[in-house]
């Protein structure tokens, strides 16, 4: 009995661990290669360099590139659960673009969000300072997305969380305080 | 029983969705559109052929007792692969239902066929037994999944069926779910009788 259920889970270990190192190997190229192209997709560039990566211990990342900051931001309080947004700066600190990496928000509704903020969208928030950026209904100057004020709410709360953390990385750069460096290799992107 | 009876006994006779009314969480959750039902009932089914031909191969080797985790460790296995590969190769359907694909190993239908059918047949009636419910889940999950998308949102598959404002939101959220499952299962109980 022991001898049949242990065999079992050691066939099934083994088959386990043979193929995660067939699929390692393509899930980490495809998590590079999103991450790259997010960051090209928020700053608004084809071609550029990350020179630094740092991540801080709140889940936020920040890449510093050669044509700006790119900062991603996660928030646990979306409608469906954890939001997550990379947003680009230029080097005055205004919204470059972004990009929503992670989702659970509701089809059709708080899923809007990759495009509503776009610009020329009706919750353009392109060109714009964060800090304090808050919906209409909280008397702020975006327009929620119709019927996803909860959403909406999330949405800038990381967008502004990536601006605080742009201001303390200016900081950083001029009091040279070190922060915790880590590897370009290194998963960079959320589970 | 031949294969072929045993096949479409799980697409129609005994759907696991509409008849057994079995895994119905999955259903409730993941259909929010008609290509995220499919895309479930699919991997669904991937793991089930394989869990019900694994388990009727080796259901001689296991003790009574220790069956059940046994069964248990197969399908897991199956399904963190399942995982694995869809990761690695279909990063979109990672995108949508990442969350779902661990819950497979949950859902009762492929616990339930494996008791019910796997460790009582060959191992080939036991891969056509898998494909049988695979895919009456799928069709049911994809119906259910259509009808939501287009109530909702006026899109199949994402397709414009009538612009979006028309769409009542209601059906892509949970409660929708409930309603249009319910209807789908009056509506199948009244045509199989027929």
């Amino acid at each position: 009995m022991v001898i049949v259920l242990t065999s079992i889970s050691v066939i099934a270990g083994l088959a386990l661990g043979y193929v995660n190192s067939i699929t390692a190997g393509p899930i980490e190229e495809i998590k590079a290669q999103q991450l790259a192209e997010g960051i090209k997709a928020v700053l608004g560039a084809d071609d550029l360099t990350v020179t630094k990566t740092d991540k801080l211990e709140n889940g936020t990342v920040r890449y510093n590139t050669d044509k700006g900051v790119a900062i991603q931001t996660t928030d646990p309080n979306g409608f469906g659960g954890k939001l997550t947004v990379l947003v680009g700066f230029n080097d005055e600190g205004f919204i470059q673009g972004y990009r929503v990496l992670e989702t659970a928000e509701t089809p059709g509704l708080g899923a809007k969000a990759g495009e509503w903020f776009q610009k020329g969208q009706k919750g353009d928030i392109i060109g714009k300072k964060a800090g304090s950026l808050t919906v209409t209904k909280d008397g702020g100057e975006v327009d929620a997305i119709t019927a996803s004020t909860i959403t909406s709410r999330a949405f800038l709360r990381c967008v502004n969380a990536a601006y605080a953390s742009l201001a303390e990385n200016k900081e950083d750069a001029q009091t040279g305080a070190s922060v915790q460096q880590c590897n370009k290799e290194e998963e960079v992107t959320n589970e | 029983m031949n294969n072929i009876k045993v096949f479409f006994n799980g697409l129609i006779k005994e759907n696991p969705t509409f008849v057994l009314l079995l895994g119905m969480c999955p259903t409730l959750g993941t259909t929010s559109s008609a290509l995220n039902g499919m895309s479930m009932g699919l991997a669904t089914m991937a793991v089930l052929v394989f869990s019900n031909f694994i388990i009727a191969a080796i259901k001689k080797l296991i003790p009574d007792m220790v069956r059940i985790p046994a069964y248990i460790v197969v399908i897991a296995s199956l399904v963190t692969i399942l995982q694995m590969l869809i990761k690695a190769y279909a990063p979109a359907v990672d995108a949508s239902l990442g969350l779902f694909i661990p819950l497979i190993v949950v859902n009762c239908i492929i616990l339930g066929r494996a008791e019910a059918f796997a460790a009582k047949n060959g191992a080939i009636p036991s891969i056509f037994d898998g494909l049988g419910i695979g895919l009456g889940f799928t069709w049911a999950l994809t119906l259910l999944g259509a009808c939501r998308e287009l109530l909702g949102t006026g899109k199949v598959f994402g397709f414009n069926c009538f612009p979006e404002q028309y769409g009542a939101l209601l059906f892509v959220l949970a409660p929708g779910a409930f309603i249009v499952l319910g209807y789908l299962i009056a509506i199948f109980n009244k045509l199989k009788k027929a």
